[in-house]
């Protein structure tokens, strides 16, 4: 079982990162790799400012995880979430998992992301294009109903 | 105990972080909210709607009547939005 936990500012290279989760095994029949993205919401965003708890952002992530282990077969989980200025068209968030059967893999991706979103402690704080202050994100409803049906 | 605060409760107290001496008689995470608001205006502020805040004792969710005990850490944030 490969478990990767990572909080960092830099970028990541989801086909390397999913490359090694099943490198040298042939018991893995499915790989769900999910990437998330800034948005420039309609042109005005010119990018987002990902605050992060450390320390507890890695144990929450680790908690999710766990969970996603106990309730799906995997061989292997990655979960990277980046912090810090992101600008429109980069990636924010990594999520990958292997297992033997599709269903699996992508019912745990699916999961784990429903689960950060609501769990994982992350705040994005919208700047502007035009230089005026940008608000805090707002959580929505939906996403806690997403996490909800699990 | 350290008590820690993000994202737009941490910018309308205007602190990442501080030390605090709680009174013996708070006892819960929810409690340490209503004592913090008598301790100033930013604070007023930004516990202007207890309800919404959410609370990590020593980094693990809580709910706000969960009982403090000896953590060490306290942290109050908005909902998460990561992701």
């Amino acid at each position: 079982m490969l478990r990767t936990i990572r909080v960092q500012h830099e970028d990541f290279d989801a086909a390397l990162e999913s490359a090694k989760l099943t490198k040298g095994r042939t018991d893995i029949g499915a790989v769900v790799t999910f990437a998330g993205l800034c948005r420039d919401e309609g042109g005005k965003l010119a990018a987002l400012e990902l605050e992060h708890y450390p320390g507890m952002a890695e144990e929450e992530m680790s908690r999710v995880v766990d969970q996603a282990i106990e309730r799906w077969p995997l061989q292997g989980v990655t979960v990277i979430h980046r912090f810090g200025k992101i600008e429109p068209g980069a990636q924010i968030v990594l999520v990958v998992t292997a297992s033997s059967h599709r269903v699996a893999a992508f019912e745990a991706a699916t999961f784990l992301m429903d689960y950060l979103k609501t769990r994982a402690p992350f705040w994005k704080k919208e700047h502007h294009k035009d230089g005026t202050a940008g608000e805090w994100v707002e959580a929505k409803d939906v996403d806690d109903a997403a996490a909800a049906r699990w | 105990m350290k008590a820690v605060y993000f994202a737009w409760v941490r910018e309308r107290i205007g602190k990442t972080e501080e030390e605090i001496t709680l009174p013996q008689n708070i006892r819960t995470a929810g409690e340490v909210i209503d004592w913090l608001i008598t301790r100033g205006e930013e604070y007023a502020y930004a516990f202007e709607n207890p309800k919404v805040i959410r609370i990590a004792l020593d980094r693990a969710h809580v709910k706000h009547d969960a009982p403090i005990k000896d953590a060490r850490e306290i942290a109050f944030f908005p909902p998460m939005t990561g992701g």
